[in-house]
């Protein structure tokens, strides 16, 4: 479907109209609306958007770590991960590829370690579950990765708690823990966000350094442009629970289609003299609530282009013959435009 | 002319610990900071988690109580007055906090919170009370029925701006935004952003803008301070800051910031370690353990600051090695 970077070679990870809904008080809503994309080995895909446009629920939805209680994933989802399809596959499937083939890393790593056990505990559990290594290999094994992701004195280090670990030194861990199997993927779901700008850019520079060294293909989740501009081949850009543009990350920031892209990209603040000082280009409004969803583009309240079709009708998600895809009526530039609509390739 | 006018602030918190809770220390959170914010400036206070800038923000309309040093507010030394003294400066000097969630009442309506701060300073008789309160929520940009409601059920942009309404109530001259947008998805702190420009020069406020992003920084303030483990190490205009940066902190605040066009994209300016907890200051230049360029002098005697042109100002032995030695602290902090 969507191809860039290596056009040729296999997509590791194929998501087909991915659907997510959740039970709410209010009713069932739509997290995730029929999201396509692929991942190639050794890429780093980013998936931006704002605070409740359903990037997170993707990887969870991908990761089945959503809670069963209240959510479900559409029984016509595919998620296609060597051969597999994840959307549909058992508990204990998951359990293998989980940790193991596909690996996660979140926000909040003060969160996710658990407070109780020792840090090479915590990497050691992992090496356990899916390798056949012995207890003096995996213990070695731990001090490599914590050596890997440049924690000082590892020997050290694996033996203290996480209380004992700065924020940075914690979301290493995390990434030690993802990457001590060789996944062929790391999700990495808001990984800097908590974190300062000196030690996002230190971990940003080691996720770089290791997806070259392990070939690790990377689905990076952010809210942050520069981070997607500095590390992204590609981006998909997600708005109220839709992809509404995707394509190389050249593309998005220099050639952005979907006005709502064009409008997010605007109204970041701008280093410089022309700019110091001057308002700033906003978006109207707020992002429509997901139990109130309107008849057509879920972008229009907010567009500066809309027309009357965009009010009554939702446009398709088109394809570009250069592997750009965007859902909008009137793109910002007219590109040459394939007439196939997405995902037509698998039946609906 | 200076609006207000800072010298040789400090504030140590105690820290207590074993079984008889007994002072075993203290944390260095503000080490004798000094700067001037002139009438009508923006001044941007930069700096990374623990690096002292929101207890300096709070210290500056004393919610804390600086250890030592003196604010001066129009002339007036604001840290020898009694509370009561001190009541009339509340009203004129006002901040916003960076949680609108956690920095509302949430069992008072919109109209309560405001006239609350209204009714306390007298700020409009009580007959022009309702339309005084409209007026404000129009004006930070709400709809009028957005009075009745609690702050629950507004968006977090929508409570930012209940947040600056509150603090606009009392008709301030001076204004502490601490992290204002933080919290905030982009498209939504650029609205807030602009509302806070609008407002500056409607109302001619002095603001001291307190901002992990220096992007946010750059671009909305007139001059920046940067901080590290509660020293300023620099302080410029803001217009200056990417030919003239001097101190290695601020150099590696900037480089380390991803630029947002994936042309630009260049070797992140990578600084070893973390900062060290203010519980356990270095001696010597505090930067000392991150620093890219220290050399011998730095690791014995705290660098002075200097004042290398008027309005730039480094306190960095490396880096202000080509100026002779430090002339005597200038009277005015530009």
């Amino acid at each position: 479907m969507i191809q860039a970077g290596q056009p040729h070679s296999e997509p590791i990870l194929s998501v087909r109209h991915l659907t997510t809904r959740f039970r709410t008080d209010l009713g069932l809503v739509t997290a995730v609306d029929d999201v396509s994309f692929d991942i190639h080995a050794g890429e780093t895909v980013g998936i931006v958007g704002e605070s409740g446009c359903g990037k997170t629920v993707t990887s969870k939805s991908i990761m089945r770590l959503l809670p069963e209680r209240v959510s479900r994933i559409d029984p016509a989802s595919k998620i296609m991960f060597r051969g597999m399809n994840l959307a549909t596959a058992s508990e204990s499937r998951m359990r293998s590829v989980r940790g193991d083939q596909i690996a996660m890393i979140f926000q909040e790593p003060m969160t996710s370690l658990n407070p109780v056990f020792r840090i090479g505990w915590q990497i050691e559990e992992a090496l356990k579950y899916h390798t056949d290594l012995n207890r003096a290999q995996r213990r070695q094994r731990s001090i490599e990765m914590l050596r890997l992701v440049e924690i000082p004195n590892p020997e050290r280090r694996i033996s203290e708690y996480p209380h004992q670990l700065s924020g940075g030194m914690r979301q290493r861990v995390m990434i030690a823990i993802a990457l001590c199997c060789e996944p062929d993927i790391l999700i990495a779901d808001e990984p800097t966000t908590a974190l300062d700008v000196t030690i996002q850019a230190q971990i940003l520079n080691l996720m770089e350094g290791l997806k070259r060294k392990l070939n690790t293909a990377i689905m990076l989740i952010t809210h942050n442009l520069g981070v997607v501009a500095q590390v992204c081949d590609r981006v998909l850009v997600m708005y109220a629970g839709r992809v509404i543009e995707s394509g190389t990350v050249h593309d998005i920031f220099h050639r952005p289609q979907h006005p709502y892209t064009q409008a997010l990209l605007e109204s970041i603040p701008k280093r410089g003299r022309r700019e110091h000082g001057k308002r700033l280009p906003t978006i109207p409004g707020i992002v429509p609530s997901l139990h109130h969803l309107p008849a057509g583009c879920r972008f229009a309240e907010r567009c500066r282009f809309r027309q009357d079709q965009c009010v009554d009708h939702e446009p398709e998600l088109l394809e570009t013959s250069d592997g750009r895809a965007y859902r909008c009526f009137f793109p910002i530039t007219q590109a040459p435009m394939a007439p196939t609509i997405g995902g037509s390739d698998v039946p609906a | 002319m200076s609006l207000l006018e800072v010298r040789h602030l400090v504030k140590h918190f105690p820290v207590r610990g074993g079984v008889l809770n007994r002072v075993v220390g203290h944390v260095h959170a503000v080490n004798d900071v000094s700067f001037d914010v002139r009438k009508g400036e923006t001044l941007g206070i930069v700096g990374e988690s623990g690096c002292g800038k929101s207890t300096l923000g709070k210290m500056l309309i004393r919610l804390i109580e600086p250890t030592s040093g003196t604010i001066t507010y129009e002339g007036q030394d604001i840290t020898a007055l009694s509370h009561s003294q001190m009541m009339p400066l509340r009203r004129t000097m006002q901040i916003i906090f960076q949680d609108p969630y956690s920095s509302l009442n949430p069992r008072l309506t919109v109209r309560s919170l405001l006239k609350e701060a209204i009714a306390f300073h007298r700020i409009v008789a009580r007959n022009e009370m309702d339309d005084y309160i409209t007026e404000l929520i129009r004006r930070v940009g709400l709809r009028a029925d957005a009075a009745d409601k609690f702050p629950h059920e507004f968006s977090g942009g929508q409570r930012q701006r209940i947040g600056i309404a509150r603090a606009l109530a009392t008709k301030p001259e001076f204004i502490v935004a601490d992290e204002p947008v933080s919290a905030l998805d982009v498209s939504i702190q650029a609205q807030v952003l602009n509302l806070l420009m609008d407002l500056k020069d409607e109302f001619g406020l002095t603001l001291v803008f307190i901002s992990h992003d220096l992007k946010v920084i750059q671009h909305f303030c007139d001059r920046v301070m940067v901080m590290y483990l509660g020293h300023a190490v620099e302080t410029l205009p803001c217009l200056e800051l990417d030919e003239q940066v001097r101190h290695p902190y601020s150099k590696a605040l900037l480089g380390a910031n991803p630029i947002d066009d994936p042309d630009q994209r260049r070797p992140l300016t990578i600084l070893q370690g973390d900062v060290p907890s203010p519980f356990h200051m270095p001696a010597g230049c505090p930067f000392i353990g991150r620093c890219p360029d220290v050399i011998d002098r730095c690791r014995a005697e705290m660098p002075p600051i200097v004042e290398r042109e008027p309005g730039h100002r480094v306190a960095c032995w490396v880096a202000n090695e080509d100026v002779a030695e430090p002339a005597a602290p200038a009277k005015s902090l530009g």
